[in-house]
């Protein structure tokens, strides 16, 4: 009946072989399943990181009871939640207070669809996966607002209210940032992007300094811009993850816990996992957009390390700078946070667009390309 | 079948959820019902292969627009009981509008069905949507894409013009002033003898 679907390659097959339709099914749900139980492991790892980057700065000692070394202090904590009440204030909106956890929770481990994190391992390579992670970060943050209003108090309202501002503003930049990117590899398949970039750090959009690359020397004109743009995406997505120095949705010393304050129990889980989920999928697309994803930063010597080693060990390092943010940066004020937003990360990223497509219409017109 | 079974479900949806806008009495539930057709939209145009639509409608529309709609909303201060007392001074121009769509509609059917309208994808099934977009919209449609952009402007800069005030009197901070201080202007050292005061 209806055709295309050609994005989706799978669907597509699925849709007219129907002998495959369940194996496929089956396949697709054990990547999806694989891809799940991954992040959530991984994100006991991150939160466990997180606490002992933070004790490291203040020079304490961190969780270091439960398990060897503090290893088993998230399972412990999270067991604890698990096993709590869950609380819901008398007068909120009962559906919408337990949908909001869920729905920031799904957000999150959604946009992981599109992320490949080695060649050819990604659940679906679409044609549009930039668009399709921004379109999913952007529903995000329904989870907060929702949250935050049907608690029906305060404190949690002035929070959603805070953060539903700040996500929508930081988006706006972050979407121009990407599209310098999308300018210079042609296409907004990530796995394209990623594969634009190629081994050596050289290439790499963050550091373009190859002589002897796509555009010759000329590369080093893009330089300066595309390292700049580099460092207002990661400032970018501390903003757009509510981290520390813009978490202004949970301030403590303002707002309590801001949208999360009614919370307990499961759906506080629920909320805490998705904001680290968040944080790894903002580091996963630093590193697919501006770090060269799953390349070796030197391309001699090194190739029996696996791809996905160099991909996880770059999302890594990022999380490190976020952890170390959080530790060292004391938190904006909301009119500063509303100021670097819109009056300055803004206007340099749009005429970032600007340079970098007159650049490219330059290159192709000129023969720098060559 | 696959494909048959997600259309029913994300049409039947979009309407269901398009009458709750109508029929729910609380303003919020109504936006998020707004925001769940606009989702089911989408879905339906990734069925029709215009996934590039379908995700452009899902960040500005329920990613921004809907997300500042809801933002308005919430902070009304709704008296429900007010709320039906208007019912009855506006059911004569909802009439008025409600028949005119749906005139519209039936024209459009009726057009659809007598076979006077285009196909709706009319090209070559290799390129990417992105691709097609661009070769039309900057080419074919390059005077229309740029009004509707000066439009677009105009709205912005009648919005700013609209909320601008300038206030007398407010001490708002000056980034560039505050960092471009040095210590030498921002601190003084005064030695205060003991018992004298700063007289």
């Amino acid at each position: 009946m209806i055709s295309v679907v050609q994005t989706v390659p799978d669907v597509a097959l699925a849709a007219t072989e129907e002998v495959n339709w369940l194996i496929w099914g089956l396949l697709k749900t054990g990547q999806v399943l694989l891809f799940v139980i991954s992040l959530a492991l991984l994100v006991a790892a991150l939160v466990l990181a997180d606490r002992k980057i933070w004790a490291a700065v203040q020079m304490r000692r961190g969780p270091n009871v439960v398990g060897a070394f503090g290893l088993l202090q998230t399972m412990a904590d999270a067991l604890k939640f698990f096993f709590k009440e869950i609380v819901i204030p008398a007068g909120s909106d009962k559906f919408l207070f337990i949908l909001a956890p869920i729905l920031g929770l799904v957000m999150a481990f959604a946009a992981w669809a599109v992320i490949p994190v080695a060649p050819g391992w990604v659940i679906s390579d679409i044609n549009i996966g930039v668009l399709y992670v921004l379109a999913l970060s952007s529903l995000g943050v329904y989870g907060i607002i929702i949250g935050g209003w049907a608690s029906n108090s305060k404190y949690p309202f002035m929070g959603a209210l805070r953060s539903a501002a700040q996500m929508v503003s930081y988006e706006v930049s972050i979407g121009f940032i990407i599209l310098t990117v999308i300018f210079l590899s042609g296409s907004m398949n990530l796995t394209t992007i990623v594969d634009a970039q190629g081994a050596g750090i050289w290439n790499w959009n963050m550091f373009r300094l190859n002589p002897v690359g796509e555009y010759g020397l000329w590369n080093l004109l893009l330089f300066p811009v595309m390292f700049y743009m580099g460092v207002l995406f990661f400032i970018s997505a501390l903003a757009e993850t509510n981290r520390p120095p813009f978490d202004l949705p949970e301030a403590e010393s303002e707002l309590v816990a801001g949208y999360q304050v009614e919370y307990s129990s499961t759906p506080f889980l629920m909320f805490f996992f998705a904001e680290y989920v968040n944080i790894m999928l903002l580091s996963a697309m630093m590193t697919i957009l501006f770090l060269g994803g799953w390349h070796a930063p030197i391309d001699i010597g090194i190739q029996f390390i696996p791809p996905f080693f160099w991909f996880f060990f770059k999302t890594a390092f990022l999380f490190f700078m976020f952890a170390m943010v959080k530790a060292i940066v004391p938190r904006y004020r909301y009119d500063q946070l509303m100021r670097l937003g819109w009056k300055v990360f803004l206007p340099t990223a749009l005429v970032a667009v600007a340079l970098v497509s007159t650049f490219v219409v330059a290159a192709n017109n000129f023969g720098w390309n060559a | 079948m696959l494909i048959a079974i997600t259309f029913y479900l994300m049409a039947f949806t979009a309407i269901a959820s398009a009458f709750m806008v109508v029929a729910s009495r609380n303003p919020v539930h109504s936006v998020l019902f707004l925001i769940l057709t606009f989702f089911s939209a989408a879905g339906l145009f990734i069925l029709m292969g215009a996934e590039f639509i379908a995700l452009l409608l899902v960040m500005v529309y329920v990613g921004a627009v809907a997300v500042l709609f809801l933002f308005v909303v919430m902070m009304l201060d709704v008296d429900f009981v007010e709320l039906k007392q208007g019912f009855l001074t506006y059911i004569g121009p909802g009439m008025l509008v409600a028949g005119i769509l749906l005139a519209e509609m039936i024209l459009v059917g009726a057009a659809y069905f007598a076979g006077e309208t285009k196909t709706v994808v009319p090209t070559d099934p290799n390129t990417s949507n992105l691709e097609a977009f661009g070769d039309v919209l900057y080419t074919q449609y390059a005077g229309a894409f740029e009004a509707a952009g000066l439009v677009l402007l105009v709205a912005l800069v009648g919005a700013v013009v609209l909320t601008l005030r300038e206030r007398k009197g407010v001490r708002t901070q000056d980034a560039v002033k505050q960092m471009s201080r040095t210590r030498e202007e921002g601190v003084e050292l005064v030695d205060i003898d003991p018992g004298q005061g700063l007289g």
